[in-house]
């Protein structure tokens, strides 16, 4: 019985940090409709600057106000970001915004390991809180109590401050329908600083108060991201009430996960929030998403239609230059564009479901590497011939997506996109925790592929020919009339289902379409790699898709595979210099807010201005 | 067809451009680690190379020319860490393979230079089946086992009486494989011993106030740690603060190294029983020397194994040169073939049975020294006595 109690209460103690920082995000989601990813990085923030304060500030009060400093700091760099990086892309689709702030979350890594060095940071202990308390016999930290004791008093606080303030009233009329708000004369702008200032303050405190029980370190934005997400989700997002309820249930549960399930302490996690989403598809004490966006944002979407004999020779072109590159080029220039040709086909079937059916996944990894450790653990479990293994990745990939893409297509927006990172996020924690099958974090290693295709060159053809063809056949249904389907679910799903259009089953298709080429291009991964491990199914992976897709531009067809060569090749160029990190951020952020249209829609335009090509009929 | 031709033709220019003209001057080694993702623990490694090769070169370099380190950073990323492979060993004309800290990229690495035939010196990874489970006859490991030295901590333990056990270790190959080890070596010498729990939190984030918890509850006699880095630091406060630590005897892994203890300052545990690298505490032979020209050549910072492994890396890898009297690949997979290297640890052998080197490991006691963490009563062991059978490695490596 003392030992329950104590684990509880480690539980709720745990549940303070988290709680602070999800609700900090979920305010800002709630109000601006921005998923802040760059919310892990000002929690870090506050961690670091809450320990060089605490070395100047000593003593109990030194140590609180270090704390209070720390979010105020971290607050304001969240108003800094906001102002630069946000306020100019507001009326942008949502998804830049998302975008932009993965920029935010790269410039930040760097900007901390120039100022703090690399060196881990121990946190101090709370002075006057070091020693332990024995509740029933068993010891409970001070400290803890100290945590267990504030939390609540700040959702008390967050809650009189939304339910009895002016701003408060501002902050939830924004919350229901913010153009209403704009149209009775509030200045949006700076109530969007303001509840962005608040949200950053409670992830600079959380990353404050949690010193005691950790350190700094430059790892923690994104270990603490992904359960800052699981327990927005699990409360709703955009509730306060929701984020204390889901960071106590999350905190709670893991620690008895800890004691009972000690290898399955992730999964259980993700389980959880699978479970939740599936019962309560808007979270516990989230609202339904009304429609968010009110069709299209900013620019209406171009008619498609077929390359002309134009794109169509240059591509061609392309594609002979491409087969003769073994010819001309050296091994590693082979070896370069086959990693460039396998994200291409990865950033294509990506692309395929977002901006042909308007289905944004954040969790895209999961089929990719999903295929990958299908043919992987085919081969190193049952010997599997490599051909064989080959095209079951593709086929894995796509009943994963079956599977999964049943449970999110019925769920729409940010509410979507959550339930796919949740089910990416399981995935991955499987693969990672299910040591005696996957190999957990030290991977499936020796799958090289079959004796004639073991040469760079054979293998460079390989994946020329199965790569392109796949971008081609993604490129061939988007024009075939079930693209078509696609589209008109994606521009209006009422319009398209009074039409007689199956708007679920055309969307759940696209989903398992998405996922097989997905798969197919983990395929091609892991037999050019001849390994495979669970970063290949991490959230920056999904990510990675994503900011190709819109680099390339997400209003056009090639705007992934262009993303994604440009984006490959610069890395290779990048990731040689000390902080690639900084520029790759800026250059994010740079394109986010210069050229919204991607590289494929800024040249577009600019080859109309200048007369290159014809402008479309609708647009005149 | 014409526009193609030129198209081709400064393609061509292009490629022959970009590709470095290979300079036949120096003797390049390919290097790969986590520069960004473990800055921490590469940078003392680098230094430790950097200051080799200084006295290698400054001794006539090898074979006559100079050796060149080309460092690159893989993100942490196995896949990237491939393709840098192939770049390093085909575009810009390295001889040999080396690096890495993280096991998995170790793995890959390694067999990438099994399909391809490239010589890979894996310096850090702690994955023992590198040169076992997945070995192959051209990765060879420089770090003592992980197999080796949960094995002298096992033996340590055997002593005492204890015999309830607790172990707690991140989870993923790295620890499982340590805690396996030191389970199957305690209780071939103690077939008594019962283990009571183990726990296994995620790496880098453990919640160390329920690991605690859990691992009191199991009141154990002593317990074994794997933990490092961050996840020990809070291990150990949580630990210490809830008296988990009182009254039992831990042994850890690697917990002595400085990497490890050094983060923890006033703070480090006493009276653990861990294996480490005591560098403030020798006083003579090659060892001693070796603190004192790194302390000369970075006069900010102190050794840490990381130091000494970067800076033996470098010394095998042109005793295997040497030995071999080319670059070509056959000569330097047979020069490395029980090829003897003279460190500061003393003469180690890179073993013709499994390509494991007898780099050895330092034992001993932890103790507050200044408002530090240090290792006292100390001693080198040499690993060949702990290492599995001949039979039991030939059972384990796959058939070449």
């Amino acid at each position: 019985m003392g030992l329950l109690v104590a684990q509880l209460l480690t539980g709720l103690a745990n549940a303070a940090a988290l709680f602070l920082v999800a609700s900090g995000l979920s305010l800002i989601f709630g109000v601006t409709r921005i998923v802040n990813f760059a919310h892990g990085s000002f929690y870090m923030l506050g961690a670091y600057f809450g320990v060089s304060l605490m070395d100047h500030l000593t003593g109990g009060f030194g140590f609180w106000t270090s704390i209070v400093l720390a979010g105020l700091i971290v607050g304001l760099i969240g108003v800094v970001v906001e102002i630069l990086v946000l306020r100019p892309i507001y009326r942008a689709p949502e998804l830049f915004q998302l975008v932009a702030t993965f920029g935010v979350i790269l410039v930040i890594q760097d900007l901390t390991l120039m100022i703090w060095g690399a060196e881990d940071q121990m946190g101090p202990r709370a002075p006057g809180l070091k020693s332990v308390v024995r509740i029933m016999g068993e010891p409970v930290p001070q400290y803890d109590l100290a945590l267990i004791a504030i939390t609540p008093f700040i959702l008390f606080a967050l809650w009189w401050l939304i339910s009895r303030t002016r701003v408060g009233i501002l902050v939830r009329a924004a919350t229901q329908d913010r153009e209403m708000v704009g149209a009775l004369g509030v200045n949006q702008s700076w109530l969007f600083t303001g509840v962005f200032f608040l949200g950053s303050t409670l992830a600079g405190l959380g990353g404050a108060i949690q010193l005691p029980k950790g350190g700094a370190d430059l790892l923690m934005d994104l270990n603490i991201i992904s359960a800052v997400f699981v327990v927005v989700v699990i409360g709703g997002m955009g509730s306060i009430l929701g984020a204390f309820v889901a960071s106590v249930l999350i905190s709670v549960l893991n620690v008895f996960g800890v004691a009972y399930i000690p290898q399955s302490t992730l999964v259980l996690m993700y389980v959880v929030m699978a479970v939740v989403l599936l019962v309560r598809p808007y979270g516990l004490f989230g609202r339904e998403e009304k429609a968010g966006e009110h069709g299209q944002v900013g620019e209406p979407d171009r008619p498609i239609r077929p390359a002309g004999t134009l794109g169509k020779s240059l591509v061609a072109l392309l594609i002979a230059v491409l087969a003769l590159v073994p010819l001309y080029g050296g091994n590693f220039t082979q070896v370069l564009i086959t990693d460039i040709l396998i994200f291409c086909l990865f950033a294509a079937s990506l692309q395929f479901m977002l901006s042909v059916g308007g289905l944004v996944s954040f969790g895209h990894a999961a089929y990719f590497g999903g295929g990958a450790y299908a043919a992987a653990l085919l081969v190193t479990y049952a010997d599997t011939p490599m051909e064989l293994a080959f095209l079951f990745a593709p086929l894995a990939a796509g009943l994963l997506a079956i599977v999964f893409g049943w449970f999110c297509i019925r769920l729409s927006g940010v509410y979507f996109a959550m339930l796919t990172l949740a089910f990416s996020q399981l995935v991955w924690s499987l693969v990672f925790q299910w040591y005696d099958v996957t190999g957990g974090d030290d991977g499936l290693v020796n799958i090289w592929p079959a004796a004639w295709l073991s040469g760079t060159t054979a293998y460079y053809y390989f994946t020329l020919i199965v790569g392109i063809g796949g971008i081609i056949l993604l490129r061939h249904i988007t024009h075939a009339p079930f693209g078509y389907a696609l589209r008109a679910t994606r521009d209006s799903a009422r319009q398209a289902e009074a039409t007689g259009i199956n708007v679920k089953l055309v969307q759940w298709t696209a989903f398992a379409t998405a996922g097989a080429m997905a798969g197919l291009a983990g395929g091609l991964f892991v037999f050019s790699k001849g390994s495979v491990f669970p970063n290949e199914l991490e959230i920056s992976k999904s990510f990675d898709a994503l900011i190709v897709v819109f680099l390339g531009g997400v209003k056009t067809l090639s705007g992934g595979v262009v993303g994604a060569a440009f984006m490959e090749s610069v890395k290779d160029w990048l990731t040689r210099l000390e902080y690639w990190r900084l520029i790759l951020g800026l250059l994010i952020i740079f394109v986010v807010i210069i050229a919204p249209e991607g590289i494929v829609g800024t040249l577009r335009k600019a080859a109309e201005r200048v007369g290159l090509r014809r402008t479309e009929e609708f647009m005149r | 067809m014409k526009q193609f031709r030129k198209l081709v033709a400064a393609a061509t220019m292009l490629a022959a451009a970009a590709a470095p003209s290979f300079a036949a001057d120096t003797i390049k080694i390919g290097e790969i680690n986590h520069y960004k993702r473990l800055a921490a623990f590469a940078e003392p490694y680098k230094k430790g190379i950097e200051l080799a090769v200084e006295e290698i070169n400054g001794a006539g370099g090898v074979l006559g020319k100079p050796l060149e380190f080309i460092f690159r950073d893989d993100n942490g990323k196995p896949g990237d860490a491939v393709k840098i492979a192939e770049e390093l060993m085909t575009r810009d004309g390295a001889v040999m393979l080396t690096g890495t800290i993280l096991s998995n990229i170790g793995l890959a690495i390694s067999s990438l230079a099994g399909e391809k035939g490239y010589i890979y010196l894996a310096a850090e990874p702690l994955a023992d089946a590198l040169v076992w489970q997945s070995g192959n006859p051209y990765t060879f490991r420089l770090r003592t086992s992980t197999y080796v030295q949960a094995a002298m901590l096992a033996e340590e333990a055997a002593k005492t009486d204890a015999i309830r056990y607790a172990t707690i270790a991140p989870n993923y190959a790295y620890g499982t494989a340590a805690v396996e080890a030191f389970k199957e070596n305690l209780k071939k010498l103690k077939p008594e011993v019962e283990f009571v729990t183990e726990q296994w939190p995620a790496l880098f984030k453990i919640d160390a106030g329920a690991e605690v918890q859990a691992l009191e509850a199991a009141k154990p006699d002593a317990i074994y740690n794997v933990t490092f880095g961050t996840d020990l630091q809070k291990f150990v406060r949580e630990g210490t603060t809830r008296g988990l630590f009182d009254g039992r005897k831990v042994y850890g892994l690697l917990t002595g190294e400085p990497e490890y203890l050094d983060p923890l300052a006033d703070e480090a545990p006493e009276g653990w029983f861990v294996t480490g690298y005591p560098w403030y505490g020798f006083t003579e032979g090659p060892a001693k020397e070796f603190v004192d020209a790194y302390i000369a050549a970075y006069p900010d910072e102190t050794p840490k194994i990381g130091s000494l492994v970067g800076y033996m890396t470098a010394k095998s890898i042109a005793a295997a040169l040497d030995k071999a009297g080319s670059t070509e690949t056959d000569a330097i997979l047979a020069a490395f073939e029980d090829l003897t290297v003279d460190t500061p640890m003393g003469e180690i052998v890179y073993r013709g049975l499994d390509n494991q080197s007898t780099m050895g490991a330092y034992v001993g006691t932890t103790a507050l020294k200044d408002g530090k963490g240090v290792m006292v009563d100390w001693e080198y062991k040499n690993p060949v006595s702990y290492m599995p059978s001949d039979d039991e490695i030939k059972a384990m490596r796959p058939a070449e």
